[in-house]
C-alpha cells in the first residue's frame, strides 16, 4: 500500500473543484478574482485556463448581485458555486442568503430549492485587520434552510465540497484562512459526509470541542495534556448546521466534562449554543459547568501581540481544559 | 404594430378586468379579516402586467415584487390558488407559507413574490445566466418598483447582466412612490430608464396606463432580449389608486392627485380605445365583468373551503429531505 499523500488544504480545494467542474458539466464557479487572478487566496489558480471563462467567472465587486445571480443559477438548473473572498464581504450578500437562498423553499411552500455552494474564506491570524478577519459563521449556523461546514482537515477539504454540490439545498463552506497553507495526509476515501462530527483524538478525561481554524490549535492542547497524563477527547463539528448532537453528547457524556474552542466572540456565541445543548443534554453527565475558550470582545487588532491576545491559544485551552479538571 | 386581433384584444380587457376585481375582493376580505398580513393592491397598474405578460413564452421566468398578485394571474397562477394563498389555506399557491407577498408557481416559472425591494433582481441575473449557459432562448422577466432603483441590488445586478450581455428584461412599474416616500423625495435623477443606459442597457419609457403603448413596447424589449442582444430595462410611467398596503392612509400625496391619474384608468382608457376601433361592442365589458365576478367568487369559495395545514408539518420544506 502507497504511503497516504500529503498536501495542502489549498491544494485540496482546489482537487475539490477541479474534480466536480470536470462530473458535472452544470458546475461553475464565480467570485471576485477567481478566474484572472487566480482566487484570492489561490485556490482557483490553473482553473481558468482548464475550464475557461463561463464555467470560471470572474465578477465585479458586487457580492449581493452575484450570489443573488447564484441562487437564480441555481433555480435555473445549474450547480453554481459562488466565492466570497471573505467572511466580511458576506455581510452585504447576507440579504440574498438569508432572505432568498435559505427561505424560498419554505416560501414556495417547496416549489422550488435552490442547490446553490457558496465558499467563503473566515477567521484571523494573518495580521489583516478587523474587516478582514472574523468570524461570523455562528451567525450563519443560525439560518435554518441553509447548512454551514467547516472543513478543518485536507480530506475534509477534498470531499466536502462534492457532498455540498450533491445537496438539494443551499450549503455554506467556510475555510479558515489559517488552513490554506496547512499540509496534511489525505486519507484515501472516495468522500465525506456533509453532515455528522467527527472524533479526532480519543480520550476519557475531557471533551475538547471545536471546528474549522480552531482545530489544529485544539489538536495541540490536546498533545500538551497528554505529556501532563491528561487524555483529551477532540471533537471536530465539521458542520454547524445541521448539529451532530449525539456525537457531542456521546463524548461529554463518556469524560463528564467539556471544553468549546470557538474564534467567534463569546457573547451569543456558537460556543454558547454548544454549551447549552449540552446542559440540556447531559447535565446529569457532569463533573463541572461546560467552559468555553472564545475570542475577546474586540474588532481583531492588526498588530501581532494585539491579534494573538484577540484569538483563542494553545495556552488557553490547555488552562480551561485544566479548569474543567479542578487542576488549574 | 399591428393591432391585436379581436379574441385578443378581448382577452386583454378581461385580463385587466380580472385583476381589478380579485384585487377589490382581497380588499373586502381584508376588512372582513379573511386575509391577514401585509396586502399590497395592484389596481391601477394592470395595463403594465397584462400588456407584458401575455407576450411571454411558458419557459421563461417571470419574478415580481410583494405587489404580484396581478403577474400571477397574469401569467396563468389559477385564481383560487392565489386567493387560497392569501387565507394561508394549504391549498394556496404556496400552501400558504407565503401569503400576499410570495406567491410562487413553479410549472409557471413564477418564482415570486419577493418582499425585499429589490431582491429579485440579482435572482433574475441569475435565472438568465442559467439560460444563456444552458443556450436557451428564454427571457427571464424582472418586475419592480422605482423604490427598487435606490437599492444598490439594483444598480448592481444592471452591471452584471451588461456585462454578461443576459437575457433579463427589467420592468420597473414607477408608480412614483416608494411606500409613502415620492420619487422626488428619494432619487436625483427621476428618469429610471436613465440610469440603466449609464450601464450599458437599453432601455425605454412608456405609458404604463395605455395598455397598446405598453404591449407595443414590451414587444420591441422582448425582441430586443430574445435575439440575444443583452438586457432591456423598460420603465412604465403608472400609479397606484389604493393605499401603499392596508395600514397606510395615504397623508403623503393629495386627493387630488390621485384624481388625476384615476381618470386616466387603464381600463377605462383601454376600453375607450377598443370601442373607437370597433373591436368591441357596448355591452363587451359588461359581459367580461360577469364572467369575471363569478370566477372571483369561485376563487373565492375555493380559499374557503380549503384547509389549514396540520401543525405538524410546520417545519416541512425548510429543506428538501427532513434535517436530521
Amino acid at each position: 500500500m502507497s504511503a497516504p499523500q500529503k498536501i495542502t488544504y489549498r491544494e485540496a480545494l482546489r482537487e475539490a473543484l477541479r474534480a466536480a467542474l470536470a462530473a458535472d458539466p452544470r458546475v461553475f464557479l464565480m467570485g471576485e478574482d477567481v478566474g484572472r487572478y487566480g482566487g484570492c487566496y489561490a485556490v482557483s489558480k490553473g482553473l481558468l485556463a482548464e475550464f475557461g471563462e463561463a464555467r470560471i467567472r470572474d465578477t465585479p465587486l458586487s457580492e449581493s448581485a452575484f450570489t443573488g445571480a447564484g441562487i437564480g443559477a441555481a433555480l435555473g438548473g445549474l450547480r453554481p458555486i459562488v466565492e466570497i473572498m471573505t467572511v466580511n464581504f458576506s455581510l452585504l450578500a447576507l440579504d440574498q442568503i438569508l432572505n432568498n437562498a435559505a427561505t424560498l423553499r419554505h416560501m414556495s411552500g417547496g416549489q422550488v430549492s435552490v442547490p446553490l455552494v457558496i465558499r467563503m474564506a473566515t477567521g484571523a491570524g494573518r495580521q489583516l485587520a478587523a474587516q478582514h478577519s472574523h468570524s461570523l459563521e455562528g451567525w450563519y449556523a443560525h439560518i435554518p434552510g441553509i447548512k454551514v461546514v467547516a472543513p478543518a482537515t485536507v480530506t475534509d477539504a477534498r470531499h466536502m465540497l462534492a457532498a455540498a454540490l450533491a445537496d438539494p439545498d443551499p450549503v455554506i463552506v467556510f475555510e479558515h484562512v489559517m488552513l490554506y497553507n496547512a499540509e496534511g495526509e489525505l486519507e484515501p476515501v472516495d468522500a465525506v459526509p456533509l453532515t455528522g462530527a467527527a472524533v479526532r483524538r480519543p480520550g476519557n478525561d475531557l471533551t475538547l470541542i471545536t471546528y474549522g481554524g480552531s482545530l489544529p490549535k485544539v489538536l495541540t492542547a490536546a498533545e500538551q495534556l497528554a505529556a501532563d497524563g491528561i487524555e483529551a477527547e477532540v471533537v471536530d463539528l465539521r458542520c454547524l448546521r445541521p448539529l451532530d448532537d449525539a456525537t457531542i453528547m456521546a463524548s461529554a457524556g463518556k469524560t463528564r466534562r467539556a471544553v468549546i474552542v470557538d474564534e467567534g466572540w463569546r457573547s451569543g456565541s456558537f460556543a454558547a449554543e454548544i454549551s447549552a445543548r449540552i446542559v440540556e443534554q447531559a447535565f446529569y453527565d457532569l463533573d463541572a459547568p461546560p467552559a468555553r475558550v472564545c475570542s475577546a470582545e474586540v474588532p481583531i487588532p492588526y498588530a501581532k501581540h494585539l491579534e494573538d491576545a484577540a484569538l483563542p491559544q494553545v495556552t488557553d485551552i490547555v488552562a480551561a481544559a485544566r479548569g474543567v479538571l479542578g487542576r488549574g | 404594430m399591428a393591432l391585436p386581433d379581436q379574441d385578443t384584444a378581448l382577452a386583454l380587457l378581461r385580463q385587466m378586468l380580472r385583476i381589478r376585481r380579485f384585487e377589490d375582493r382581497c380588499a373586502q376580505l381584508y376588512s372582513a379579516g379573511k386575509i391577514r398580513g401585509f396586502l399590497h393592491l395592484y389596481n391601477g397598474e394592470e395595463a403594465i402586467a397584462a400588456g407584458i405578460i401575455p407576450l411571454l413564452d411558458a419557459k421563461d421566468a417571470i419574478l415580481a415584487t410583494y405587489r404580484e398578485h396581478g403577474h400571477a394571474l397574469a401569467r396563468g397562477v389559477d385564481m383560487g390558488a392565489v386567493m387560497a394563498e392569501m387565507y394561508g389555506k394549504q391549498e394556496g399557491c404556496s400552501r400558504g407559507r407565503g401569503g400576499s407577498m410570495h406567491l410562487f408557481d413553479a410549472g409557471t416559472r413564477f418564482y415570486g413574490g419577493n418582499a425585499i425591494v429589490a431582491g429579485a433582481l440579482p435572482l433574475a441575473v441569475g435565472l438568465a445566466l442559467a439560460d444563456k449557459l444552458q443556450n436557451r432562448a428564454h427571457v427571464s422577466v424582472c418586475f419592480f418598483g422605482e423604490g427598487a432603483a435606490a437599492e444598490g441590488e439594483f444598480h448592481e445586478s444592471l452591471n452584471l447582466a451588461a456585462l454578461w450581455q443576459l437575457p433579463v428584461l427589467f420592468v420597473c412599474e414607477n408608480n412614483l412612490y416608494a411606500m409613502g416616500t415620492a420619487l422626488v423625495r428619494s432619487e436625483a435623477e427621476t428618469d429610471i430608464h436613465l440610469k440603466a443606459r449609464s450601464y450599458g442597457l437599453h432601455s425605454a419609457a412608456v405609458d404604463g396606463m395605455d395598455l397598446l403603448a405598453v404591449r407595443e413596447a414590451a414587444t420591441v424589449a422582448i425582441g430586443h432580449v430574445r435575439a440575444g442582444n443583452g438586457p432591456y430595462l423598460l420603465e412604465c410611467h403608472t400609479y397606484r389608486f389604493r393605499a401603499h398596503s392596508m395600514f397606510d392612509s395615504q397623508l403623503y400625496r393629495d386627493k387630488a392627485e390621485v384624481a388625476q391619474w384615476q381618470a386616466r384608468d387603464p381600463i377605462d382608457l383601454y376600453e375607450r380605445e377598443l370601442l373607437n376601433l370597433g373591436l368591441i361592442e357596448a355591452g363587451s365589458r359588461a359581459a367580461l365583468e360577469a364572467e369575471v365576478e363569478a370566477e372571483v367568487e369561485a376563487a373565492v369559495a375555493f380559499a374557503e373551503a380549503g384547509t389549514w395545514e396540520p401543525v405538524e408539518q410546520l417545519t416541512r420544506d425548510v429543506y428538501t429531505q427532513p434535517a436530521a
